[in-house]
């Protein structure tokens, strides 16, 4: 696309530099632990070592008895008010401090409080507790077992570990696909439990001014509106109430969902600051939250497939158990307990599609949230692309073919698919065929054959994802009841300046950028003009934050259109302003000119002058404008991801020597950015494929709970991408944009396994799960006869 | 990742620090690169009530060539050596050594000698050392003394230094004409400790055969360092073909003691000894022959 505006201007299609680069490069960006109070109290966690234990006593004595320590606080002090259980976002209940039992191990059970981060941390260790150990559950399908202890014995009644069943899809037209079908194919994916580990761990500093009754938290959150109402829901009968909560979310290292929601951290420091009229500061180390915040996926899939011999693929059936951990504190929107997993039909035209799944109780951190994913997505998009690629391998269609032959054709959008989503917008061959040029795909296959007869190992796997972002439209898509709109707040200034505030939250995706390029695109204000704020609740318009790639669907969709209430309102001034009439001025971005006479011409700037100046009569004083953004649609970005890998038969080691993205997120506001989103978005695709992985063992202890066992990858273990794209802009939003940020985490995985597969696939290898170790491959090829 | 209290005394001699171990006894632990004493006490594994910094004291960051071994100081960084051009003419398995522990941001800081004296299975010098025949030099109130490496890993996290003694030197005989080695090891990811390692020092006679010289150490597949000396036993005085190299590897698998643990089956590990003393073998073989 080519830009309309100048690169002065800098609006859509300019990869503008990011406006908040400057402030992070020189180490002046403000984060929630720069925040420091007078007399502020520090907040540490005493954790649980057991999984599942009854606690039988709480001393504090000694802790108290060190100098510099306050106070301890107990799940016993919280329910005196009642705070000692709180709601999840999926309406399930968490403690906050247990009073009876702990239920995974690093659960917070008591809070101390202290003058200083050292004193507190020694208090801490001089808390002294007596548990009971308590039978443990740790594998969700044993869980689910007539046998099981049942763990959530708060429940009044509850007799078993199920949390829920969510079934989705025609189950007899299905059932009957594969009873119809020519070939068939089934296989149990895993999807591990990971943790996003941004840079900032989570924290918050909560401050409760008793004179004015006002409590304003720091906090690192994705949602500060959100849980500012919820805070006032939760809390409210302790004498918080929403205009007097004040919720800043300042700049933030990372969320990828783990900061959406609300831990018992937070919870505590409030009420601490409550208790004491002192500011209390609480800040996880790399550990804590490492075990104790949510994870994400955690997936036991059954998947199976139904087809032609010819390669036509006709229904899809999967089950699936969902590891919760010890409540369900995903961050879905409330009508869809699995998120959008009924995405899971993918790129592809077919029949019939039928979807369960069993929410399963166990004594781990409780979560379920979308790990840098539209709710469940990625969890879909590996299941597809995986039983898909088995199938292609099982009839000896090449994988390439496979999905050329199933595509959902672009004639065919909007497209509606079997389990009832709407797709806006797509051109999947057209994308798999870019990515087959560029990596030179036949070239590479004859290859593989000349290696194969060698002896060597060497697979091309390929991923063509759907993705599904912007959640969402009111008719669907709520959290507690909040529907999932978004804001924009636009204001123009006298000297043509503006400030724009929205009810979003940038954790890095460089919003401060692409919203005021949105601006710039549409009055012409240069994007230097522009100043961007989110994440204080006292002066951003309500919203429901940023997650689930919804930034730019939504609230930039917001932007567009209060950008074009002022550009209406700038018509009328304009119009006073040359003594025409509106019908006959003509916009291009930066001013209003009469048709035929483009020398009478009122720049934005002196519009924006002029209204607060000499505005028309009957007309208000001002420019500004507020845009609460309901989208009709969902939008339905895509790619194509091949993947080349090489396997060393003595250590079992895989290496990725080629990885090409395409990607299409229909028009791009800034492209350096969103080059930028898919590089790191493809290395968040990498860990998950190769290296991360949270486990357990029987007694339900993190194995891995620290980065020297938890392996994010790092430069050196990424390979070079090679990124390209196509575009197929959305018809529905305003500006024919798509959301981006969680693409390549989705796609890359199954690219990643497909190729190891696909390497190894002669050898009688038919899936591998992910983390794909040199231990795990190494077991396959020995098993297999394969060795150096 | 908050420490406990602890006193700090910073010795401007090596007189000094001997003299405070010995009047703290087990509550002193000396303080070099820090790289793994400082985590450890971060996470409250080790809270040793006094640390002696030794790194004020001057002239113990020598990397030197002198009668015929050579020596490495008790300051000496892991990035010294990695940049020594005596090491990395002389010694290139003590250059594969180095930059494959940790990153470049803590060999900055860790010491050689430091990943010796701290006795871990899992670190990376300790399986060279024992393939190169280094010898311990250690300081105490009773003089100097020379502890052969191999006499040095009596269990795990443990060494034969006594709690008064500082390590103050590595001593490395310099290797006689073609001699060649390779240390080889297979990390999760980098950073990490090894899943298995091994290190390979061999000294070929002018018929082409091994000589005794022969050295094999093995990291992380054991309760202390392994000196593979079945297998040195086996290729000393053959003439290293395919055959010879394939069953050195065999033997020294069997000399392996791995563990389950998040790292992979102990089978697994045993078979990584085999297959990274191949490699290692044969990439001594053509650093012998001048290769790189």
């Amino acid at each position: 696309m080519t830009p309309r505006t100048s690169p002065e201007v800098g609006g859509m299609g300019h990869s503008v530099k990011r406006k908040e680069d400057p402030r992070f490069l020189r180490g002046q960006g403000n984060y929630v632990d720069d925040v420091v109070l007078p007399d502020m109290l520090y907040l540490d966690i005493v954790r649980s070592p057991y999984a599942h234990a009854k606690i039988t006593n709480i001393d504090t004595s000694k802790a108290l008895a060190i100098p510099g320590v306050a106070a301890v606080i107990t799940g016993k002090d919280l329910a005196q008010y009642n705070l000692h259980w709180m709601p999840t976002l999926m309406s399930d209940t968490q403690m906050v401090l247990p009073v009876e039992k702990v239920m995974y191990q690093a659960q917070e059970v008591a809070a101390v409080l202290a003058t200083s981060r050292y004193v507190a941390a020694d208090g801490v260790d001089a808390v002294e507790i007596d548990y009971d150990p308590l039978p443990v559950v740790v594998d969700p399908k044993k869980a689910l077992l007539p046998d099981a202890p049942v763990l959530r014995t708060d429940k009044e009644g509850k007799k078993d570990n199920h949390i829920w069943h969510w079934e989705w899809g025609d189950k007899a037209a299905t059932d009957k696909t594969f009873q119809e079908a020519e070939v068939t194919v089934q296989e149990d994916i895993y999807i591990p439990r990971i943790h996003v580990s941004s840079i900032e761990t989570c924290g918050c500093v909560a401050h409760f001014n008793k004179v004015t009754g006002k409590l304003t938290v720091w906090m690192t959150t994705q949602a500060p509106h959100a849980i500012r109402t919820v805070f006032a829901l939760v809390a409210g009968h302790v004498g918080l109430a929403e205009h007097k909560i004040q919720i800043i979310s300042p700049d933030i290292g990372g969320g990828f969902g783990g900061k959406v929601p609300v831990y018992p951290g937070y919870v505590i420091a409030v009420a601490a600051s409550v208790l004491t009229g002192k500011p209390v500061k609480w800040i996880e180390d790399r550990m804590e939250n490492l075990q104790a915040d949510s994870f994400a996926r955690d997936y036991h899939i059954s998947a199976e497939l139904a087809g032609k011999k010819d390669g036509t693929i006709t229904g899809l059936r999967i089950k699936t158990i969902a590891d919760h951990g010890y409540t369900d504190a995903a961050a879905n929107p409330s009508k869809f307990p699995a998120g959008l997993f009924h995405i899971c039909t993918g790129s592809y035209d077919l029949k019939a599609a039928h979807v369960e799944v069993d929410g399963a109780y166990t004594n781990k951190p409780p979560g379920g949230i979308a790990y840098r994913c539209s709710f469940r997505v990625t969890e879909a998009v590996h299941t597809i692309e995986r039983i898909a690629d088995v199938m292609a391998h099982e009839i000896g269609m090449d994988p390439a073919e496979f999905r050329f032959k199933n595509f959902i054709k672009p004639e065919q959008f909007p497209y509606k698919s079997a389990l009832g989503w709407e797709y806006d917008s797509g051109n999947y061959a057209a994308a798999l065929k870019l990515a087959m040029e560029r990596i030179e795909y036949d070239e590479l296959r004859k290859e593989q054959a000349e290696k194969r007869a060698r002896g060597e190992l060497t697979g091309i796997g390929i991923s063509s994802f759907t993705e599904i972002v912007g959640a969402g439209p009111s008719k669907h898509f709520d959290i507690l009841g909040l529907k999932m709109f978004d804001s924009a707040e636009i204001r123009v200034h006298p000297t043509g300046k503006v400030i724009a505030r929205f009810g979003t939250k940038s954790q890095g995706q460089g919003h401060e950028t692409t919203y005021a390029q949105i601006i710039a695109e549409e009055l012409g204000f240069p994007v230097a003009d522009i100043a961007v704020e989110e994440g204080d609740t006292d002066t951003a318009p309500y919203g429901l934050g940023t997650y689930a790639s919804r930034s730019t669907p939504v609230a930039g969709a917001a932007c567009a259109m209060a950008a074009r209430k002022i550009r209406d309102k700038a018509r009328k001034i304009a119009a006073y302003l040359l003594e025409a009439h509106e019908d006959d001025l003509e916009w291009e971005p930066g001013k209003f000119f009469v048709k035929g006479s483009p020398d009478r011409a009122k720049t934005i700037q002196e519009i924006s002058l002029a209204a607060y100046t000499n505005h028309p009569p009957g007309v208000e004083a001002g420019l500004e404008a507020v845009d609460y953004y309901d989208p009709p649609n969902l939008t339905y970005p895509f790619g194509s991801y091949i993947c080349v890998v090489d396997i060393d038969k003595g250590t079992g080691e895989v290496k990725i020597r080629r990885f090409v993205a395409v990607d299409d997120c229909g028009n791009i506001i800034n492209p350096m950015i969103v080059e930028g989103q898919i590089h790191g978005g493809l290395t968040m695709g990498l860990a998950p494929a190769m290296y991360e992985e949270i486990q357990y063992d029987e007694s339900g202890n993190n194995l891995n709970g620290s980065f020297m066992n938890y392996l994010l990858p790092t430069a050196v273990e990424t390979p070079k991408w090679e990124t390209d794209k196509t575009c197929t802009p959305s018809p529905h939003h305003p500006l024919g944009a798509k959301g981006v940020g969680e693409s390549a985490t989705v796609g890359a995985p199954a690219a990643i396994v497909n190729a190891v597969v696909d390497a190894m696939w002669h050898l009688g290898v038919r899936h591998i799960d992910i983390p794909i170790t040199p231990a795990k491959v190494w077991k396959l090829l020995r098993e297999n006869g394969v060795s150096e | 990742m908050i420490p406990r209290s602890f006193e700090y005394s910073a010795p401007g001699t090596l007189d000094e620090a001997v003299a405070l171990l010995q009047k703290l006894g087990s509550d002193a632990k000396i303080l070099s690169g820090g790289q793994s004493l400082i985590p450890m006490m971060k996470l409250r594994l080790a809270s040793p009530p006094h640390i002696v910094d030794i790194n004020r004291i001057p002239g113990l960051d020598y990397i030197t060539e002198k009668d015929g071994f050579l020596r490495i100081g008790a300051l000496v960084r892991e990035s010294d050596l990695e940049r020594s051009e005596l090491v990395r003419s002389r010694f290139p398995i003590l250059v594969d050594t180095t930059s494959v522990i940790a990153d470049p941001l803590v060999r900055n800081q860790a010491t050689v000698c430091g990943n010796l004296a701290h006795g871990d299975p899992a670190n990376d010098h300790p399986a060279t050392m024992l393939a190169l025949g280094a010898i311990v030099v250690a300081v105490g109130p009773r003089g100097e003394r020379d502890v052969p490496v191999e006499n040095f890993f009596p269990a795990l996290f443990t060494t034969a230094l006594e709690a008064d003694e500082i390590l103050r030197e590595i001593k490395i005989p310099i290797p006689p004409p073609s001699t060649g080695g390779a240390y080889l090891k297979l990390e999760r990811k980098v950073g990490d400790y090894a899943t298995a390692g091994v290190a390979v020092q061999i000294t070929l006679n002018n018929s082409g055969a091994c000589t005794a010289a022969a050295g094999i150490g093995l990291t992380n597949v054991g309760f202390t360092p392994i000196k593979a000396v079945k297998a040195e036993a086996f290729v000393k005085g053959k003439q290293l073909d395919q055959a010879a190299v394939k069953q050195a590897s065999e033997i020294a698998a069997g000399e392996s003691h791995p563990v389950d643990d998040i790292r992979g089956p102990a089978d697994y590990k045993r078979d990584l000894v085999r297959v990274l003393t191949a490699r290692a073998i044969v990439r001594a073989l053509e650093r012998v022959k001048g290769g790189v």
